[in-house]
């Protein structure tokens, strides 16, 4: 079974997107959705020598994926202001550093993912030596306040998830 | 555009506005794509593109043919979520490479040294 199947889960997601993308539940699509259920993950293994993540507070992600797309909305206001009425030259873009405490890799590919989904920031990098996070911000005002929101608001939230 | 016409208004109404907001929204983005003057200025226009403007018309496409095919039609939501998977992934790839890229080839104008976070080579010392 576990030879077979490596993640279960994975395979059963994979054929319930093989049913939606084709929109249909007739019996032909459903043995090639399997197919691919089970050839995909035992092909792409390799890739992937993490395992599962471990989620610790379903609610606890909930709750932080509501905040960040009610922050992707506002962010995205901000943007579309900053590009019709800021005058190019008076846009603060840097670079910032965050020191970071999480280290579960999967924590910080959500944060990753999280960070760049939001219009406004960019993620650059990790800076190896001090685990600190490079961060792109279009229009800076104040690093401190940047640095407070992304460790109290994703980066705390994230730890209590995975670590 | 006949088939419009056939769509009860309670599904036109809510399809038009998504429609008119996201294309503003896409505008937006673009407009930020070709006015703004440096390359990490010029990433962040588009972000409000694919989260937003993206959005809106998938969720006005998913009430239209569900209005006009009388089911629910939901397989927008693959598209959502492969955008959202694999935009964020993009960007950081190239944010990375054009910070690179500009540090190997000193552009002192390109902003990539703005907040002091990277360095030109030649300043070090």
């Amino acid at each position: 079974m576990k030879r077979w199947l490596p993640f279960p889960l994975v395979s059963v997601l994979l054929l319930l997107f093989w049913l939606l993308i084709n929109q249909a539940i007739d019996p032909a699509q459903i043995l090639l959705g399997t197919c691919l259920a089970v050839i995909v993950p035992l092909i792409a293994q390799p890739l992937q020598p993490l395992g599962y993540p471990r989620l610790r507070r379903p609610i606890t992600l909930f709750r932080l994926l509501v905040m960040a797309s009610v922050e992707v909305v506002r962010s995205c206001f901000n943007v579309g202001r900053i590009i019709y009425f800021v005058k190019a030259d008076r846009i603060n873009s840097q670079f910032i550093r965050i020191p970071l405490d999480l280290r579960d890799p999967y924590g910080l590919a959500v944060l990753a993912g999280l960070i760049n989904m939001t219009p406004g920031t960019v993620w650059v990098e990790i800076l190896g030596d001090r685990h600190e996070l490079a961060l792109h911000v279009f229009d800076l005002h104040d690093a401190q306040w940047w640095v407070d929101t992304i460790k109290r608001r994703y980066e705390r939230p994230l730890i209590e998830i995975f670590e | 555009m006949s088939s419009l016409e056939g769509l009860p208004a309670w599904a036109a109404l809510p399809v038009s506005l998504l429609l008119i907001i996201g294309g503003c929204i896409i505008v937006t983005g673009a407009l930020g794509l070709m006015r703004l003057p440096t390359f990490y200025q010029r990433i962040h226009g588009p972000a409000i593109t694919i989260t937003l403007g993206a959005g809106s018309v998938l969720i006005a496409s998913m009430i239209y043919f569900t209005a006009q095919q009388s089911r629910l039609v939901i397989h927008e939501v693959i598209i959502t979520l492969f955008v959202l998977l694999t935009a964020p992934v993009v960007s950081m790839m190239i944010m990375r490479a054009a910070v690179y890229r500009d540090l190997r080839g000193r552009k002192h104008d390109s902003g990539a040294n703005a907040g002091g976070v990277y360095r030109f080579l030649d300043e070090d010392d």
